[in-house]
């Protein structure tokens, strides 16, 4: 098999959906989402191949591509500086990551099932998408992760503005205004390492920024470098979100179409995380250690503000905007807690909160589908009218709040494990945290499918058998990550490592 | 001056200038004895003919080492061919845009007028480019600045053209005086009007008077030029006349002329000052001494273009505020004063040339019709004319720096010419960064319009086959150096050798 261009098949492979797209006529419905459907398989397949070769044992190291790209100043000159290669490559971590975004890219092509209008439209931006988040995290240098960064933020603007609820355009704004403010800081990062090291690959980078006597173009000094971190921080608590950069994502959440929630809170957000990981702790290690404990105080603030809010919100998908920034609260406390247990804690949150939020906001478009309505008084008694998707909606629920045997137990045991070793009074508080996400959320599921009844459920049928494939396939792997969590963590190990031995632990 | 000297220069490195005055000649000579109702429309593509002539002409000179004729007052340098290619490119294009102009009062009687005025005014750019002394770089100048007042007014029936004529005319006059009064001081100190001569003379300026009556003048010709590039503090007319002037005299405005500024910028800065002492300790020049200040006209230009363009609801209002934004992005650039000035500089203003002209003709087919430059004429653009929607989109989101397009690789090297230097322009990155952000705001505001809102008026639209062109050319070009920087970086590492010659 040629492995050349493997990972760059990967990544544009719905280039060719779009394409295809762009022949069809606009009124051939369900044509349009076939195509739009497959269009999101050829990555997924390719996806999966690589996972499965990587678990046999082949090498990731076969998959890197470099073909130089842009060449600033005169490269007699400058030889290799200032020279932007375009060069993809996968570790375990990035790998993980590129599964996660193909299945959820797929799954929420089927959940795209009950857009309304302009599908057209809709599905060459929704690939678009696709393309942006796979790019991101096969990056091997900064700019081209910047540039795929970017690719995500447009068709997501226009997605959430056209084909959302009420306030899209609001909601719409907002998205561009923070995370455009979010990229800009995180630009300015990468301009000032590119600037002053000549290099923008992450390895290279890596190397330079922790030698001790580094080849550099111009300075970098300490205080530098940890403003710096503080930028790299900044732009990615705007993604992930950290507590006082989340408004933007609740309105998302709330008013965007829920296949595309199911992309946002399943992939967008986790770039945030992975940026954090993988710039913040491997570029600046120390730094970062010197930042740990703040990172885990904010991770508990995180944790409890979210779900204290989503203790009173009253519509289902307020409190799962909030269970999110709750969740993503636990990414940080792992972050904070700086040994092993607490990273790889973090990473699984980082999957296995991709995949229940991508679960829950699956369910919301059937009822919601069905119903009209996300009001938890007004849903009272689904269990009677549709007791499959309550019976689903009790599963998700069940994950998030981390019950044993699903994926949310592992990650959040992991990383209060992390925590409690370095930090125990702080994770004695954050551990409220973790009662009051059972509460709100069973406050909420139960609220719904057992609730008083103030409507009829009589004409409403259940989850038909297409639905039943997404559904399906989510709960397999956050029970399969439950169970049987080497399947994330045994690809996990040598990135682990190598960030261990980064931060000196 | 005898015969002989006279014909022993050679003439040939003028020929596209003399391409450009033959055919301004014989343009205003035909609209002479042409009758009356024939339509002047086939002038503009007479026009046309010889701006690709004269680039034809130019690209012969490529290979052509650095030579200066008419002693010393005409150079050919790098700097020269490079930028006269990017005047060339934008004047065919603008051309194209406005042999499609078709306003409501009519304008057949005078379009004769506009193409040998456009014409003139691309000559006096083209002398600015070439010129190796003050009196040739001000004659260029003035020529480029009258044709262009007349021009502005040309629709002789349209209040706002007659406005924004008369608002050009004054401000202008009074930026040209300031720059002059600026000349005048440095012709003071050292007695020539050649760049060259006056750049040697200087070097071994001490009398500390002296020095600051250079500071003093670089100070006003700065003041005075910022007015050609619509830049902090010179900006104000920029709106009005944008508005009120023909669309293609707008588009002309934006990209041919602020080109031209910056060119006269570049020459006038950097031949005079990039020597002189600037009397402090260390002995620095005056350029980087006095850098600063040309950073802080820089970071004023983008806080007021993007802030001011976010109130607008006027296309031509909303682009000329950007165009302000877009010159303090390239005065970043000045002020960075690094060793890819020169690059970056040609780059962004290819980039910007295209991606201007692009929105350009579409702004004038969407709006000439109906009269009204309210961006709400966007509204349903999408419905009625998708392929136009795209490519408006696509030239917003370069002109807003997003990533695949020619814009975004412009930034990039602007960004990393600010922060190589040790001393990094950290500031001035943030405030350009941060003003991009802002500028999502109303470039993204005209997107809403086209994809997200209903159409008022249902009619499909036709397109000309010259506006059809501009916008395509534009589109590929803003793509393909937005996905292939290197074709352009190539040609210019292989062609212009870092323009090492500009200071010969």
């Amino acid at each position: 098999m040629n492995l050349t261009y493997f990972l760059s098949i990967l990544v544009f492979s719905p280039l060719l959906g779009i394409l295809v797209l762009s022949f069809l006529p606009k009124t051939q419905e369900s044509l349009i989402k076939t195509v739009g459907f497959l269009a999101t398989i050829p990555a997924l397949v390719l996806a999966l191949i690589a996972y499965f070769q990587y678990r046999a044992g082949a090498g990731l190291e076969q998959l890197n591509e470099k073909v130089s790209w842009i060449q600033f100043g005169d490269s007699g000159q400058m030889g290799n500086l200032f020279s932007i290669d375009y060069e993809l490559g996968l570790d375990g971590f990035s790998l993980i990551m590129v599964v996660l975004t193909a299945v959820i890219s797929t799954l929420a092509a089927i959940a795209s099932i009950h857009i309304k209008k302009e599908w057209k439209g809709y599905f060459m931006l929704f690939l678009l998408l696709e393309v942006g988040m796979l790019g991101v995290f096969a990056a091997e240098n900064l700019i081209l992760f910047f540039i795929f960064f970017e690719i995500t933020l447009i068709p997501t603007f226009f997605l959430i503005g056209k084909w959302g609820y009420f306030e899209k355009e609001n909601a719409a704004y907002s998205f561009l205004i923070y995370n455009g403010l979010g990229s800009a800081v995180l630009l300015i990062v990468i301009m000032v390492l590119f600037a002053r090291t000549g290099t923008a690959n992450i390895d290279a980078l890596m190397a330079a920024m922790n030698a001790d006597n580094p080849q550099l173009v111009a300075p970098i000094s300490e205080n530098m470098k940890m403003g710096l971190l503080i930028a790299l921080l900044i732009a990615f608590g705007v993604k992930l979100p950290i507590f006082p950069l989340h408004s933007w994502m609740v309105k998302v959440h709330v008013q965007a179409p829920p296949s595309i929630v199911m992309l946002h809170a399943g992939v967008l957000l986790k770039i945030g995380a992975f940026g954090l990981i993988r710039f913040g702790m491997g570029i600046f290690p120390e730094q970062f250690q010197s930042l740990a404990v703040w990172l885990a105080v904010l991770g508990v603030v995180n944790l409890l503000y979210g779900a204290f809010l989503a203790f009173v919100q009253t519509d289902f998908k307020m409190v799962l905007a909030y269970s999110s920034i709750s969740h993503m609260g636990i990414v940080l406390i792992g972050l904070g807690a700086l040994n092993e247990a607490g990273i790889q804690g973090a990473i699984f949150q980082v999957v296995s909160h991709g995949l229940i939020a991508a679960l829950l906001f699956f369910l919301v478009s059937v009822f919601y589908e069905r119903v009209q309505t996300s009001n938890i008084q007004n849903l009272g008694g689904l269990a009677k009218g549709m007791p499959i998707t309550a019976g689903f909606l009790l599963a998700g629920a069940m994950a998030s709040l981390g019950l044993p045997g699903m994926s949310g137990f592992v990650s959040e045991f992991m990383a209060f494990l992390g925590l409690f070793k370095e930090m125990p009074i702080l994770a004695a508080v954050g551990a409220i945290g973790i009662i009051m996400t059972a509460v709100y959320l069973l406050r909420a599921v139960l609220g719904i499918t057992y609730g008083k009844a103030l409507r009829d459920f009589a004409g409403v049928t259940d989850m038909r058998k297409f639905e039943f494939v997404p559904v399906l396939v989510l709960v397999g792997l956050i029970v399969l990550i439950g169970v049987y969590p080497s399947v994330l963590s045994e690809p996990l190990t040598s990135t682990l490592e190598t960030i261990m031995l980064g931060i000196g632990g | 001056m005898d015969l002989e000297t006279l014909l022993s220069y050679e003439w040939g490195i003028m020929t596209p200038e003399f391409i450009i005055l033959g055919v301004a000649t014989a343009l205003s000579l035909m609209d002479l004895f042409m009758p009356k109702s024939q339509s002047r429309k086939i002038l503009g593509w007479v026009g046309f003919a010889g701006v690709l002539a004269a680039l034809v002409s130019l690209l012969g000179l490529i290979g052509h080492g650095p030579e200066s004729i008419l002693l010393d007052t005409f150079r050919l340098d790098s700097f020269a061919k490079a930028f006269k290619l990017l005047l060339l490119i934008g004047s065919a294009m603008v051309l194209l845009i406005a042999t499609g102009y078709e306003p409501n009062e009519g304008l057949e009687e005078f379009r004769g007028e506009f193409f040998y005025l456009f014409m003139a005014a691309l000559l006096g750019a083209m002398i600015m480019s070439s010129s190796g002394d003050l009196i040739t770089l001000f004659v260029g100048l003035e020529l480029l600045s009258i044709s262009s007042y007349i021009l502005a007014g040309m629709r002789k029936r349209n209040l706002h053209s007659n406005e924004s004529a008369m608002k050009y005319v004054i401000n202008g006059s009074i930026a040209t005086a300031i720059t002059l009064f600026g000349m005048s001081y440095v012709y003071g100190l050292t007695g020539t009007t050649n760049l060259k001569e006056m750049a040697g003379f200087l070097t071994s300026v001490y009398n500390e008077q002296h020095i600051y009556l250079l500071g003093l003048a670089f100070f006003m010709i700065v003041v005075g030029l910022s007015f050609k590039l619509a830049a902090a503090p010179f900006h104000m007319w920029a709106p009005d006349v944008y508005q009120g002037a023909p669309t293609p005299v707008t588009a002309f405005l934006s990209v041919v002329s602020k080109t031209a500024g910056f060119i006269i910028m570049i020459r006038i800065l950097f031949s005079i000052f990039a020597n002189a002492p600037s009397g402090d300790a260390q002995g620095l020049p005056m350029i980087l001494a006095l850098q600063d200040y040309v950073a802080f006209l820089a970071g004023a230009t983008m806080i007021i273009g993007n802030l001011i363009a976010l109130r607008q609801r006027n296309i031509k209002r909303l682009f000329a505020y950007s165009s302000i934004a877009q010159a303090g992005y390239l005065l970043v650039v000045i002020a960075s004063m690094s060793l890819f000035m020169f690059d970056t500089l040609w780059f962004y203003l290819g980039a910007y040339l295209f991606m201007n002209l692009g929105a350009f003709a579409i702004i004038q087919h969407v709006t000439h019709k109906s009269g009204s430059e309210d961006i709400s004429q966007f509204a349903g653009l999408y419905r009625r004319a998708p392929f136009l929607a795209i490519a408006m989109a696509i030239f917003l989101l370069s002109l807003a720096g997003i990533p695949g397009t020619a814009g975004f690789i412009g930034k990039l090297n602007i960004f990393m010419g600010a922060l190589v230097p040790s001393e990094g322009h950290y500031v001035l990155v943030s405030i350009m960064i941060a003003t991009t952000v802002v500028s999502y705001f109303y470039y993204f505001g005209v997107m809403v319009q086209m994809f997200f809102r209903p159409a008022g008026d249902t009619g499909k639209v036709k397109i000309p086959a010259a506006l059809t062109a501009v916008i395509g050319i534009s589109l590929a070009a803003t793509i393909l150096f937005g996905v292939a920087p290197n074709i352009a970086f190539d040609f210019l590492q292989g062609n212009f050798n870092q323009f090492t010659d500009f200071f010969q």
